[in-house]
């Protein structure tokens, strides 16, 4: 089995994997972390997002193999302990979850929507989730979120 | 203190975990020994097993044990129950055909149960399960639901002859008829509510263990209701006593009702975790959740509506075909008759109603509860059908609404179709939706939108929900195989923290803070000191769950009980310490008091004397503060209200884009308003999804289920949908202590015949006069391309 090697949440990890072994497994189920969520097997639902090298990807849509060398953040590594994000804390305030099951991948698009565009509008925010799926909110108090939360970001 | 109490808009006690990614939903549960499991499922939705070969398949890397439908019959256990039990107009019972967790001799949809393979990773379980030979002789399916009436139509069950489940029917035929026979006008109607996928985000998985030194079973599943899955898998499938078997419902990422059934894979695992003494985890992937999750909907109905020469109802006539799929679901029986008939008033005043309903079975997948389930049914049949009625008797389409509705001063009101409303304001919630939406200035706004080249439309939906369920004996006279009371206890810790335990399940709606804002608001305490625990038989007295809108009206209610004993045992701890007489004895804002006097104690110092009983009654009262109450609501809850839509078609495309939305909406006491509004919104959405995007479409020759995944099964999506402008107008429920009404629901009732009137208000000038759901851009734009110049004219 091919080995791996890569820094997930800041540390040192490396790993044996089958080669089709999916990212999202390898952090799930070698890893133990199990906030990164399988929603779908067709890449739609993005409930899975996590940051490679800092941009934003559906980490059932890459091999381990491929992120071999790469710096990746799950939703765990997003705050230390014990803190929110200003991301995390604007969906806290703005009762952008419910069932929670979407809002890792939610979070980890938003953070990187916001690292892109400060301020973004409505519509930007609304296209911007195109491949995230929320069955809960209906998406109205997620893009309240993500737009207070990238104000956030910006401050 | 803060204000953490009932009608705050606290945040969620819940949300740290979730956005932290420290959630525990049932696949992250591992065990020690983990064993995996994978499901054969047919490809075929009609076929004849001829044999099963798992010889090759068993000689796999990492195989445990592969079992089939052959080896679950041989050991003698049972199949999965239907919970209501529907009765046909000639008093016949419902056919109820075998439904065991692995087929044995024929398979009846695609995704049906043939056999499950155990090993010790994922991906051999998988790999072995392609190394399983089936020979199957296909069956032409039975699968449209009209059709399946046909004479012709290939036979799903030799027991169910026709296909026919039950041939039910509700209300008073003789009064219709008369009503019929001297109306003025009658509108007429013919409708197709589409099936659909509930498609909660977190697939349906589940973790079984058997501990062979205590001869305990565990199962890890996702579901909304624990107790109830461990009373029909316990009694009913595998026979084991409760007292042997946990059923864990840890965090549940949506359910949306298709978590409320007892599934195969639950029964399987428990099953076979004995078997191999081993624990066993199984995850669906989202193609199994399509072809195995209970789906919805799936109706196609004819009425008529009587009127006199004013527009007044004189009287209602539906009939309606139901699919039940191949399988009666745990609670399919119930959606298309009492959940369904009993609606058919709506908020109109219509004197006189019968309702024919026809359950079919078809070699589909299971039909059972989703979102609103029935009533969603019920309402757009009746607002379609009002505002056809609307046009035919040149009415304005709110006049004829207002002209209609059952009175404020009406209530409580007896329907003829079984239910008594206790309150309700049409008027109100109409009147301020018109003005939140501003109706008055539609019109410019139609003429701006022409000049640009666009149709523009507005919709309306006064509707109107039973939910709460249920009175127990209600239900049970009605076919119900439970009663459907909730329980809740409270246990006060020595140093004044407190426990509560609901029987009620949240998989989404925010249980851990709404009902500690109830206990913050009885003992006065800040939710910080509250925990509340859910979803483990082994915790909880007992429970019937989360659905129908009824955690709060009826769990919240139960929860109000025992808060009840618990101030009231209290109160005479409080007694004794300040040596005053009980009834002297007051408690507001977690402060005892003697009126009349400066005597007072903090809660926090009853509950240490109740657990450090050195002072105190002993003779009369009994250490400790732990109170468990049941409470079994009277009637049903009736939320209501009125939905607006306001939106866009380019005729050019047939894209329809949603401008706005307003919901006003009567939920009763409402206690967290940032939930109860989160509520609504994604009830819109599941209720827009449905008008607009959202469609379980098989094949009608093969039974193939051609959206089977978010490739072809249209999910709504953020840039889907707008903003949207919700609020409540409450007025009370009269029987339940909370005044609470519910609010799951609504969104997703209210929500869909007011886009679909908004589209085909739009499309009006054009002559479009109908169009099926989903009201994609293709529909639209060849019901634009069919409508005839002629049509237009007139």
């Amino acid at each position: 089995m091919p080995s791996v090697a890569m820094t997930v949440n800041g540390k040192a990890v490396t790993g044996n994997v089958e080669g089709r072994t999916l990212l999202v497994q390898f952090l799930r189920e070698q890893l133990g972390l199990t906030g990164t969520h399988v929603g779908c097997d067709t890449s739609q639902c993005g409930a899975c997002v996590v940051h490679v090298d800092g941009k934003s990807v559906k980490s059932c849509t890459l091999l381990a193999v491929q992120a071999n060398g790469a710096a990746v953040t799950t939703i765990e590594g997003l705050a230390p302990n014990g803190a929110l994000h200003p991301m995390q804390a604007a969906f806290r305030e703005h009762h952008g979850l419910q069932c929670g099951f979407c809002t890792p991948g939610m979070v980890m698009s938003a953070v990187d929507l916001a690292s892109r565009n400060g301020d973004p509008s409505e519509q930007e925010v609304r296209e911007w989730l195109e491949g995230n799926i929320c069955r809960c909110t209906g998406y109205h108090n997620i893009v309240k979120a993500v737009q207070a939360g990238a104000r956030a970001m910006r401050s | 203190m803060a204000d953490t109490g009932i009608g705050a808009a606290v945040q969620r006690k819940e949300d740290f975990r979730f956005l932290t990614g420290r959630g525990t939903y049932t696949d992250d549960i591992n065990r020690h020994g983990q064993t995996y499991a994978y499901i054969l499922r047919s490809p075929h939705a009609s076929a004849k097993i001829r044999s099963v070969d798992t010889a090759k398949a068993k000689q796999a890397p990492g195989v445990v044990a592969i079992f089939t439908g052959a080896d679950y019959a041989a050991d003698g256990k049972g199949g999965l129950p239907c919970g209501w039990q529907i009765h046909s107009k000639d008093g016949s019972p419902m056919v109820e055909p075998p439904h065991p967790p692995l087929v044995a001799d024929f398979v009846r949809h695609i995704g049906d149960h043939v056999a499950i393979v155990i090993a010790e990773t994922r991906a051999q379980a998988r790999d072995a399960a392609e190394l399983i030979a089936v020979d199957y002789e296909e069956l032409k399916p039975a699968v449209d639901t009209a059709d399946a009436l046909k004479p012709d139509a290939p036979q799903v069950w030799p027991q169910a002859k026709g296909n026919l489940c039950y041939d039910w029917h509700l209300g008073d035929k003789g009064p219709v008829d008369a009503a019929f026979a001297k109306a003025a006008h009658v509108t007429k109607i013919d409708l197709v509510n589409q099936r659909l996928v509930a498609n909660a985000m977190e697939p349906r998985a589940a973790v079984a263990e058997f501990d062979r030194a205590t001869g305990e079973y565990t199962l890890f599943t996702t579901t909304q209701n624990p107790h109830v899955i461990r009373l029909l898998m316990g009694a009913f499938v595998l026979q084991i006593p409760e007292s042997k078997l946990r059923i864990v419902a840890p965090d549940v990422g949506g359910g949306f009702g298709s978590k409320i059934f007892h599934y195969a894979e639950e029964a399987l695992l428990t099953w076979a975790a004995g078997k191999i003494a081993r624990p066993i985890k199984w995850t669906a992937d989202r193609s199994e959740s399509f072809m195995s999750d209970a789906q919805g909907r799936d109706h196609v109905s004819h009425a008529e509506l009587a009127m006199d020469k004013d527009g007044k109802f004189l009287a209602l006539k539906v009939s309606t075909i139901a699919n039940m799929g191949a399988y009666l679901s745990t609670f399919a029986p119930c959606v298309p008759t009492y959940l369904y008939g009993t609606l058919l008033a709506g908020v109109y005043a219509t004197p006189a109603i019968y309702v024919e309903v026809k359950a079919v079975f078809t070699n589909t997948v299971a039909v059972d509860a989703y979102r609103g389930a029935g009533r969603p049914e019920a309402t757009f049949l009746l607002e379609r059908l009002v505002d056809k009625a609307a046009r035919e008797m040149k009415m304005d389409r709110l006049d004829i609404r207002r002209k209609n509705f059952i009175p404020a001063d009406a209530f409580p009101y007896q329907t003829p179709v079984a239910l008594q409303y206790d309150s309700g304001d049409y008027q109100s919630t109409l009147a301020i939706a018109e003005k939140k939406a501003d109706v008055a200035g539609f019109e410019a706004r139609r003429a701006e939108a022409k000049s640009r080249g666009m149709l523009r439309g507005i919709g309306f939906s006064t509707y109107l929900e039973a939910c709460g369920i249920a009175p127990s004996a209600v239900v049970g006279s009605l076919g119900a195989r439970a009663g459907l009371y909730e329980s809740a206890s409270v246990r006060v810790h020595p140093t004044g923290s407190v426990t509560m335990f609901t029987g009620t399940h949240s998989h989404g709606q925010g249980h851990e803070t709404t009902f500690a804002q109830i206990v913050s608001s009885t003992l006065g305490m800040p939710i910080e000191n509250i925990e509340v625990v859910h979803g483990d038989t082994n915790k909880i007295p007992f429970g019937m769950g989360t659905y129908g809108s009824r955690s709060l009206a009826v769990g919240g209610s139960a929860l109000v009980k025992a808060l009840d004993k618990i101030t009231t045992k209290a109160k005479r701890i409080a007694a004794h310490l300040m040596e005053a007489n009980v009834a002297d004895v007051e408690f507001k804002d977690g402060v005892f008091t003697v009126a009349g006097t400066d005597k007072s104690i903090p809660f926090g110092q009853v509950a240490l004397t109740a657990y450090v009983p050195h002072n105190y009654p002993i003779t009369e009262l009994e250490p400790g503060l732990e109170e468990t109450a049941f409470y079994d609501p009277l009637n049903f809850t009736y939320p209501g209200g009125c939905h607006i839509c306001e939106l866009e078609i380019d005729p050019e495309t047939g894209v329809t884009k949603l401008i706005n939305f307003t919901a006003v909406d009567d939920v009763g006491r409402v206690i967290n308003p940032m939930i109860v509004e989160g509520q609504v919104h994604g009830g819109l959405a599941q209720g827009i999804g449905q008008a607009l995007l959202e469609s379980a479409v098989y094949d009608n020759a093969t039974g193939q289920l051609l959206s089977g995944s978010y490739m072809d099964y249209c999910m709504p999506r953020a840039d889907d949908l707008c903003s949207f402008h919700v609020e409540t107008h409450n007025t009370m429920c009269t029987h339940n202590p909370l005044g609470s009404k519910g609010v799951g629901e609504v969104g997703a009732i209210g929500s869909t015949p007011a886009v679909i009137n908004a589209v085909l208000d739009a499309l009006l000038p054009l002559g479009v006069q109908d169009i099926t759901m989903p009201a994609s851009p293709h529909k639209v734009w060849q019901a634009i391309q069919s409508a005839t110049p002629a049509k237009a004219a007139e």
